[in-house]
């Protein structure tokens, strides 16, 4: 054991790469990307032609898009060689239970199931005590109460082979085309696993949709993709639930979320990442929202070592509603760079963002946001506020808060803070009986209460949980 | 019983060689009430920081002293002879506060996002938890509650052992809230976050009410506040003394407020240090004369 802590220990990450790969190496398939890979993939899942062709068509247009390079500011992307990850590895069928996998699982990992303790049944899962059982008759149960109602909540993979109708029509075609970006495009070629969310006309799922047992059986979650599809006057919450952090056997993970917001209807898509800290975390996500439609974004986004996230909203019919509530928190040698986009493409449409950030030993954080407020969406209106909040003077955050305004009848708001953990405020929670360490802890959560509130009572506390962890530097 | 006791003390700003503090001396005993008055930079809140352990200021020379008699903490915590006594100044604030020192603050801090009664549970659970380390010794114990870690998480439901839990101190709060006519309302407010100058001043009596102190220091807690709030400072100010025995340091610039808490010694401070100490009237000779008098009287000069 010694050894690979050892081993894991070492900086070189490509070293680290090939101890990882040994570990894990059940099925896999060639380094780097071709067509080979990409039929290989498609076969092992038994996938229909059509999806094929799309995979296909992704790894072109994958291939013919340069990297991004020239952002202001961005992260630094050139460790990650693409030529040299994996794109698919199946875990063994038979090995599902994940009992491998969590005796595998570096110490920082299991540590890090071991303090946080919630959910039981996703640390069950992975140290392969049964709770991947428990967790499937929780996912029966609801799947019965919900499938009376047409609500359809399934693996991706399946749902391409049981409902294709469904997703030939909304898989990366109008919101997430794989024409989008570089990682898109990868996306769309390799991608594996997710969840497939479908929401009837005039349905309320009155709990959450809760993702979080599929980190197991899929196993290698770093490709997965979401497609939630909210019918008119539909109403659900979906949550990511792997606020531990998910082992990824590479280090990238580029996942794709599309989301459908029917008229009327509301989506609250909530999700607590944490990333082991050699993951570059490329993801895009959007939403369409059609007239009087609500989408609500709630993510916070830890560890990796570089991410690239930018939810977006595209208000497509008169009256749709979006709101983006953010956390980001960024250690030594993490660059975190997250925000939001809004497309106001309709009148009487409104945004809200709110973005806090955290910064400590030397890590960055950056807001990046576009406002677009079409001409012709008149009487819309978007605020935007990002908070950001330093430790020490090594750490740094930026804010780029990018507006364009088309219409002149719109309101527009932003307003930023950027703040040092002030010595007064710790001061005045130590001489009330807090440590340095305590004081600081409840300065954050407070700091961070906008986020948790809006979410279940256990995430929230995991969330917490999973701050005091990285400000304790317990999190490798 | 507790008893403060500042020595000799002498201080500067931490960063720069500004002395402020030039050998105060000055005792304050449980179920005590002293009024420390004095012009505008005389040091009067340098003195209550230094007490309360603030980096920003170093002390370089006297001491600070906390005498505990045996009954100090009740039957919960024994007090061996050699515990008697602490050095406040080799303490960190927290563990000041542990041993029962209070500072109530001018201009408390805004914590958003933290509940008052969230706060408050936990700085009581801490100070608890503190205290039982400071006398029972840290040894031993250190690695495992390093790993243990989020049992006492804020949002967590049941208490450890020991802990004061979320039901119980709901009654507290009520309790200690409805005696200084807060509105309920206030439990579910963020720490001092819009509150008003007058809900600040009452929040921290509120505070030293739930955490009982030994001795508090209050630094200018009258500042600012309208006739009715003033009152209601004060009797909560009188209620320490009178029910927990706390022994009080009342600094202040003005008489108004000892019509309400009556000082049983008043001190003057000037250049850093007390110039003159006395009883209650000397307040009321203050407020008719000002400070000129004692600079002449005790430096022969105004």
């Amino acid at each position: 054991m010694s050894s690979e802590q050892d081993h894991l220990k070492e900086t070189d990450t490509e070293a680290r790469f090939e101890f990882k790969k040994e570990q894990n190496a059940a099925v896999k398939s060639e380094k780097g990307l071709t067509e080979e890979v990409i039929r290989m993939i498609s076969e092992d899942k038994d996938e229909p032609d059509w999806m094929l062709e799309r995979r296909l068509r992704a790894l072109k247009q994958y291939q013919n898009m340069p990297m991004p390079t020239d952002w202001p500011g961005q992260p630094d992307l050139t460790e990650l060689d693409i030529e040299e990850i994996v794109p698919y590895i199946r875990p063994d069928v038979d090995k599902r239970e994940g009992v491998d996998d969590w005796t595998e699982l570096p110490d920082e990992i299991k540590d890090t199931f071991d303090k946080l303790g919630i959910p039981e049944a996703e640390k069950n899962a992975l140290s392969g005590v049964g709770a991947q059982y428990e967790s499937e008759v929780v996912y029966q149960n609801m799947q019965e109460q919900w499938e009376e109602k047409g609500v359809i909540f399934m693996n991706m993979d399946r749902a391409v082979q049981e409902h294709p109708e469904i997703v030939k029509e909304y898989f990366m075609t109008t919101c997430v085309p794989p024409s989008d970006n570089k990682f898109a495009a990868l996306h769309g070629a390799v991608w594996s696993g997710g969840s497939f969310v479908y929401v009837p006309e005039g349905v309320t799922v009155n709990m959450p949709v809760q993702a979080y047992f599929r980190m197991n059986s899929e196993g290698m979650g770093q490709f997965e993709h979401t497609l939630i599809v909210a019918e008119e006057g539909s109403e659900v919450h979906y949550i990511e639930g792997c606020s531990a952090p998910k082992y990824g056997t590479h280090n990238l993970h580029s996942g794709g979320v599309e989301v459908f917001v029917g008229e009327d209807a509301h989506v609250q898509y909530s999700t607590v990442q944490n990333w082991s800290k050699n993951t570059f975390n490329l993801n895009t996500k959007r939403a369409i929202v059609e007239a009087n439609g609500t989408m609500e974004w709630v993510s916070g986004s830890m560890g990796s070592k570089a991410t690239m996230l930018y939810p977006c909203s595209i208000l497509k019919g008169r009256g749709a509603t979006d709101t983006h509530i953010t956390i980001a928190f960024a250690g030594e040698g993490q660059d975190i760079d997250t925000g939001a986009k809004v497309y106001h493409n309709a009148p009487e449409t409104s945004s809200t963002i709110e973005s806090k950030s955290i910064s400590k030993d030397g890590g960055r954080t950056n807001y990046r946001g576009l406002v677009h407020i079409a001409d012709g969406a008149e009487n819309s209106s978007t605020a935007v506020e990002c908070d950001a909040l330093m430790f020490d003077n090594e750490s740094t955050s930026d804010t780029m808060p990018y507006m364009e305004i088309e219409e002149s009848k719109v309101d527009v708001a932003h307003e930023a803070t950027v703040g040092k953990i002030g010595d007064e405020d710790i001061f005045y929670l130590q001489s009330r009986g807090l440590d340095d360490d305590d004081a600081k802890k409840m300065i954050v959560a407070g700091f961070i209460e906008p986020i948790t509130e809006e979410l279940p009572i256990e995430y929230a506390v995991e969330l917490n949980r999973l701050i005091e962890l990285e400000m304790e530097g317990s999190l490798g | 019983m507790a008893r403060l006791e500042l020595s000799n003390l002498h201080a500067e700003v931490a960063e720069g060689d500004e002395k402020i503090l030039e050998g105060v001396n000055l005792e304050v005993e449980s179920g005590e009430i002293h009024a420390l008055m004095g012009p505008n930079g005389s040091g009067k809140s340098t003195t209550a920081k230094v007490i309360a352990g603030h980096p920003a200021y170093e002390v370089t020379e006297g001491e600070v002293l906390l005498h505990l008699e045996e009954d100090e903490f009740g039957d919960e915590v024994e007090i061996d002879e050699d515990q008697r006594t602490w050095n406040l100044l080799e303490l960190e604030p927290n563990e000041r506060a542990a041993l029962g020192i209070f500072l109530g603050f001018q201009y408390p801090a805004e914590i958003d996002g933290v509940t008052m009664t969230n706060f408050l549970r936990t700085a009581l659970n801490a100070k608890i938890e503190e205290r039982e380390e400071l006398f029972e010794g840290e040894e031993g114990d250190d690695e495992e509650e390093a790993d243990e870690g989020f049992e006492t998480s804020p949002m967590e439901g049941p208490a450890d052992e020991g802990e004061v839990g979320v039901a119980e101190f709901q009654e507290i709060l009520q309790e200690k809230m409805e005696a200084l006519d807060m509105d309920e309302r206030f439990a579910q407010r963020y720490l001092n976050a819009g509150f008003s100058g007058g809900e600040k001043k009452q929040n921290e009596v509120l505070q030293a009410a739930i955490l009982e102190p030994s001795i508090a220091v209050l630094d200018e807690i009258d500042s600012g506040l309208d006739i009715d709030r003033l009152q209601d400072v004060s009797a909560g100010i009188n209620a320490l003394r009178d029910e927990q025995g706390t022994g009080i340091l009342q600094i202040t610039h003005y008489q108004r407020i000892l019509d309400y808490v009556e000082p049983d010694h008043v001190h003057v401070m000037l250049d850093g240090q007390i110039a003159k100490s006395g009883d209650a009237s000397l307040a009321a000779e203050l407020e008719d004369k000002g400070y000129d008098w004692v600079r002449e009287e005790v430096y022969g000069t105004a």
